[in-house]
């Protein structure tokens, strides 16, 4: 008895110390428990998420990973580089169930809320690729047929831009450059731009130098090429054309086009902060202003805060000293809930707290079924402690059966959702699993502390539910 | 014992409240879909200096000629604006014909702009979600159940399950769509999938717990007929059922009430849910339970008989 009082003892302390470090944490963020302050996803603290889809089409499906890793790579450090804090910037392969994967790239900016400047952050990242001139053939014929007819097509009176749009995709050899094909060799394999003068006219030009893998992918381009242009392309647009005169070995290009100064130095700029690998095009914009995430959360905790409060009071006059059991227990599971939140991270979405709020309704359940059974087995005529013990034992069947759909739902939630269905299913899921311990571990050892071996009409009254 | 006396009451009764419900979503259309399965653009605006007429804002957006769209008031300063899916210039364009080039001040609260293909790639996850969970749930039952297979085998309680699951998903959904064509302003968003996806959980969830009790009593062999088990099932499970249902549904009306604008319409769809959920799990899937095991042994009966008179 005494060493299960001691047990209770003990978890209501740790209870008490993880909803005080939780609070501490909070409300004081220097103190030792601020060094996790809980994430919340951009509906609350207000920010953009912008939805890019990468134009792959060209790239192999064996490269396709290291491509969109560089990618990311470069979107990452020009967002880090304008000072945005904690952006998440993630690639996702969209499967649709007709035609090719999709490639994108999310990039979640927190506390930008002004949609032009973010998307003008990443749209002005270069696009740097490196082609060669298409051997003469029947492919190169057929696209420059493709191109004249298309021309022909485009010169009739009458056309409205939606028209002139559908001929331009009307024939897929349209989307070919007629005299390049790209190689490997693209912005990610760049090391650093410099500006340099000519020795003979004095002009500006940008040099640019390559990494290790880009000094080898060059070396093989210019030895294959002697006498033939290479063209550089920049966001889309050959920007300078060289004819190679001898196989370039030490992994430097230059790029000499109709540049003054500024412009020279403004590519430097841009191509140091990172070139892409390949073209990117905005699909989806969001953008929360703060002013709205901040209600949606003091609304949430508030709605939280209330009805905990009102489903402990009922749980108290319904079921009396188990009520306050259950009260507790359920005290211990939002702060643990709130620990775990913190520790993890989870990220707290509006979505995310209403999936919170509907799992403490859930880890009332468990509750309510034992001490229902406990109700039916004293009026059985048991003593309280063997109701007790065959109410937890009775209900046990009913509460992992009824746990574990919920588990599937969320799990299966979480695997196809969307950002926003995933954090419901999260918080959802963790709460289910976490209130199966709350709920009965913790309610169990409670209850058995105050339990006594007794059996009088007023300890059957504080240990009886109903209104009776 | 009453309710399984009476079940074919309870059978009419749910059967008249789907019909009323698929009437509604097959009689209100066009759903009301949110720009996240369409495709499109929401915008809202504030105005902290005073909103100006919602009529000439809607002139002057009809200037831009953009199709299908729509003009809201939010709040009390506040407007919302649906539209097509929008680049970049064109969203300035919107913003500057908002604020009338910049002579009201405005301030941007929130804009989603989704083109049509992450639309329809949305659609169809949310649809694939809902039939894996629905799968899931009749193995995982059917497998739970596996001891209990007299009279009825563990398949039927899995199949029984699912169709309280349909009863209780489609009854929301026709209140929702009917709410929509009357009353508010309700949309077929990510929320209202992701609210139907939990009274999908919680339906499964309280019909178990009834389950459960008949798979006990059948085990324990209490009562003999299949029917009185059931019955009695029910009875041992009731207040069980209320009370829980009570405690969700009174955080639920918190989230409606005190939750913010955002989580209303989840709420109450929730609140519907769970409602329609336990009463389904009290008055249709376990009668259920017990038309179709004398449905079996009325056929069985019959099987015998033929077998009678073909000796």
């Amino acid at each position: 008895m005494w060493r299960k009082r001691f047990i209770a003892l003990v978890l209501l302390l740790v209870g008490a110390g993880i909803g005080f470090a939780v609070y501490q944490g909070e409300e004081h963020p220097e103190s030792i428990f601020g060094g996790k302050p809980f994430k919340y996803g951009l509906d609350i603290q207000g920010g953009t998420e912008l939805v890019y889809e990468a134009d792959t089409s060209k790239i192999a499906a064996a490269d396709m990973r290291q491509t969109m890793e560089a990618l990311r790579d470069v979107i990452e450090r020009r967002v880090n580089l304008f000072g945005v804090s904690e952006p998440v910037v993630q690639t996702e392969q969209a499967n649709s169930l007709s035609g090719k994967p999709s490639q994108r790239l999310i990039v979640e900016l927190p506390g930008v809320t002004d949609i032009a400047q973010a998307v003008s952050l990443i749209g002005q990242t270069p696009l740097l690729e490196f082609k060669i001139e298409r051997p003469d053939g029947p492919e190169k014929t057929a696209i420059a047929d493709a191109f004249t007819k298309a021309q022909v097509a485009l010169k009739q009176e009458g056309l409205t831009d939606q028209m002139k749009q559908a001929i331009i995709m009307s024939d897929p050899l349209l989307q070919e450059d007629p005299n390049f094909i790209p190689t490997e060799l693209n912005g990610s394999k760049l090391a650093k731009a410099s500006l340099t003068f000519d020795s003979r006219t004095n002009e500006p030009k940008v040099l640019l130098t390559f990494t290790d893998e880009g000094r080898q992918l060059f070396a093989d381009i210019t030895k294959a090429n002697i006498g033939k242009p290479v063209a550089i392309y920049l966001d889309g647009a050959a920007i300078s054309t060289p004819t190679v005169r001898e196989a370039i070995l030490d992994g430097n290009a230059e790029i000499s086009g109709d540049f003054n100064v500024q412009d020279a130095q403004a590519l430097v700029g841009r191509l140091n902060s990172g070139a892409l690998p390949v073209a990117i095009s905005l699909l989806s914009t969001q953008t929360v202003g703060a002013s709205l995430g901040e209600k949606a959360l003091t609304s949430g905790v508030k709605a939280g805060v209330v009805g905990v409060l009102i489903v402990a009071i009922f749980l108290i006059f319904w079921y009396r000293i188990p009520g306050v059991v259950a009260t507790v227990a359920l005290a211990i599971y939002i702060a643990l809930m709130l620990a775990i939140f913190k520790l993890i991270p989870v990220t707290l979405t509006g979505a995310g707290i209403a999936g919170f709020i509907l799992s403490i309704g859930m880890a009332v359940d468990a509750n309510v079924l034992i001490f229902e059974r406990m109700k039916e087995e004293l009026k059985k005529g048991k003593d309280i402690a063997d109701a007790m013990h065959d109410g937890f034992a009775r209900a046990w069947l009913s509460i992992r059966d009824s746990n574990i759909s919920s588990i599937i739902s969320a799990v299966i939630l979480f695997w196809f959702g969307t950002s926003l269905v995933k954090g419901f299913a999260l918080t959802l899921g963790v709460g289910v699993l976490i209130s199966m311990f709350s709920a009965i571990t913790v309610t169990r050892t409670f209850l058995y502390a105050v339990g006594t071996h007794g059996n009088g009409k007023v300890k059957r009254f504080f240990f009886g539910s109903g209104l009776r | 014992m009453f309710i399984i006396k009476h079940k074919t009451f309870f059978f009419i009764l749910s059967g008249l409240l789907t019909a009323v419900a698929l009437l509604s979503v097959a009689v209100y259309r066009p759903w009301n879909f949110g720009v996240e399965f369409t495709g499109g653009t929401i915008l809202e605006v504030g105005f902290p200096e005073g909103r100006p007429d919602i009529e000439e804002l809607k002139q002057t957006l009809a200037a831009l000629g953009w199709h299908g769209t729509v003009v809201q008031e939010t709040g009390t300063d506040g407007a919302l604006i649906r539209t097509k899916s929008l680049s970049e210039p064109e969203r300035e364009q919107l913003i500057s014909a908002v604020s009338q080039e910049g002579r009201v001040h405005l301030e941007e609260r929130r804009f989603n702009s989704i083109g049509p293909t992450i639309g329809s790639e949305l659609r169809s996850k949310a649809l694939w979600a809902i039939l894996c969970v629905i799968l899931a749930i009749v193995l995982y039952i059917a497998f739970a159940f596996r001891h209990v297979s007299h009279p009825i085998s563990s398949w039927v309680y899995g199949f029984v399950a699912i169709v309280a699951l349909v009863h209780d998903v489609i009854i929301p959904t026709g209140v929702y769509i009917a709410l929509g064509h009357y009353f508010m302003d309700v949309q077929i968003d990510v929320l209202f999938v992701t609210a139907i996806l939990t009274i999908l959980g919680f339906s499964v969830h309280d019909t178990i717990v009834v389950f459960d009790r008949t798979r006990e009593n059948l085990k324990l062999r209490t009562w003999k007929e299949f029917d009185v088990t059931v019955g009695h099932s029910i009875e041992q499970t009731f207040v069980r059922s209320i009370n829980t249902s009570l405690t969700v549904l009174l955080v639920i009306l918190a989230l409606y009430f005190l939750g913010g604008e955002t989580t209303k319409n989840f709420a109450l769809t929730l609140a519907i849910g769970v409602t329609i959920g336990t009463y389904s799990s009290i008055f249709l899937a376990s009668p259920l339970l017990v038309a179709i095991a004398e449905w079996q042994a009325k056929r069985e009966h019959k099987i015998a008989l033929a077998h009678k008179r073909g000796k």
